[in-house]
């Protein structure tokens, strides 16, 4: 399967890859890993115009503390997030999750940015940043604004980016100490979760849902039940409230809530090992 | 518009003008000539097309050649040092850890990118790690066991 033809433009900047962005508008997509955006256009369910290659932009590939958050460059790639020391500290449930993102080699190319501008709500990363209450930077014409992770998915496949914008930095409150846990259910090692959740509980509690409707989902219910004091089972028995997921080969509506329930027992509240 | 692109591969510099579009794969077997790397599924799930991309591994079939432009790539056929196998070939040999062969290129490539990581995994690490190949005649025993008797010496 081979792609559609398109124009290859490499920026070497993120203001070169926005400029690009300008002046191409809606007929450009940016390029970072491939992972998500090339099988979409090998399928030529995505037959972009123009790709604006910003896979060499070193300087947005970083893991660094920044006080009270950890601060990721936007194409930090899931194989530097799973062995970050930095992030083992302070966002252990990052770093482990991003270990289970596909394979070692979708690891080695593909991109914490890429997978969240992607937008789609089988991947891991988005429910887990929910989970994290984390911010995401965007960097456009104008300037860099922040988006709370909860504004940023809007439909299937559809993000709070701008066609001029590019995601150059997800910041994510340090939370030392928290339980956590990430359980995905799927059937092949491999495969999109058919069900996923990412949950952590320190002071605050998060809980974000994998492939459980249109987008990734934050378990309201869940981090409210938590918060006033119910028990595990309880609060997990309300994982499915509001949702819609849909049916597919793998599991009907059904069997996904039931998933999102019994994996949404998470971890005892006290500090847990990166294992 | 054709992009001008440079590739070592296997240590030898490729300087080829190339369609953006064109898949390292591609490129790599019919632009280089170099058919060790196969095409298997095409959806970057099978991990036969698997080569070393400046010393890890990655699914060719899911890489723009514009995007190795500059790199090194590293394919079956430059592993081995004249007529002695690498290690890990001899591993694979040696356990019998290949029947048909189809996915045994990207299998190769793929442990020695994860002994590089992790030079001594346990079990567990080595199945974890091949996890993005798929061997179809599910000769997964024999491949794990060649992976664990090269682990600790010299890859």
């Amino acid at each position: 399967m081979i792609p559609s033809a398109f124009d290859y433009v490499r920026a070497d900047s993120v203001d070169a890859a926005i400029a690009a962005l300008v002046e191409h508008g809606d007929d450009a997509k940016l390029l970072a890993g491939g992972h998500s955006l090339l099988p979409l256009m090998k399928l030529r369910l995505a037959t972009p115009a123009v790709l604006v290659d910003i896979g060499r932009l070193a300087e947005l590939s970083y893991v660094r503390d920044a006080g009270d958050h950890v601060a990721i460059g936007g194409l930090t790639r899931h194989h530097d997030l799973e062995t970050s020391g930095l992030l083992g500290a302070e966002a252990p449930l990052l770093r482990h999750a991003a270990g289970q993102v596909g394979d070692p080699q979708v690891r080695h190319r593909g991109t914490i940015g890429g997978s969240l501008a992607h937008g789609d709500p089988a991947s891991d990363l988005p429910a887990v940043l929910l989970a994290l209450r984390a911010t995401l930077a965007v960097t456009g014409p104008g300037g860099v604004r922040e988006v709370p992770v909860d504004d940023f998915f809007q439909g299937f496949l559809e993000t709070a980016l701008e066609p001029t914008e590019l995601l150059t930095e997800i910041r994510i409150p340090k939370a030392a100490g928290a339980g956590w846990s990430f359980q995905k259910f799927n059937r092949r090692a491999q495969d999109w979760a058919i069900v996923g959740v990412a949950l952590v509980r320190n002071g605050t509690t998060g809980v974000g849902l994998v492939n459980m409707g249109s987008v990734p989902l934050r378990a309201g219910g869940v981090e409210a039940a938590l918060a006033g004091g119910a028990s595990d089972a309880d609060a997990a028995a309300l994982a499915a409230e509001g949702t819609e997921p849909s049916a597919d080969l793998n599991a009907s509506a059904e069997f996904r809530r039931h998933l999102a329930r019994v994996l949404s027992v998470g971890p005892s509240p006290k500090p847990q090992a990166d294992p | 518009m054709d992009i001008s692109i440079s590739i070592t591969v296997n240590g030898a510099v490729h300087q080829d003008d190339v369609e953006p579009r064109t898949l390292l794969v591609h490129h790599l077997r019919d632009g280089v000539g170099l058919t060790g790397t196969n095409v298997g599924c095409d959806t970057s799930s099978c991990g036969a097309c698997t080569v070393l991309l400046d010393g890890e591994s990655v699914k060719s079939c899911t890489v723009l050649a514009v995007q190795a432009d500059g790199g090194a790539v590293t394919t079956i056929e430059g592993l081995a040092d004249g007529d002695t196998m690498h290690p890990v070939q001899a591993a694979f040999q040696e356990h019998h850890g290949l029947q048909c062969g189809y996915c045994t290129p990207g299998m190769v490539l793929a442990a020695v990118s994860l002994l590089r990581e992790q030079p001594n995994p346990s079990e567990a690490d080595v199945r974890e790690g091949l996890e993005g190949n798929l061997c179809r005649c599910t000769g997964y025993h024999n491949i794990v066991k060649a992976v664990l008797a090269v682990a600790g010496g010299a890859s």
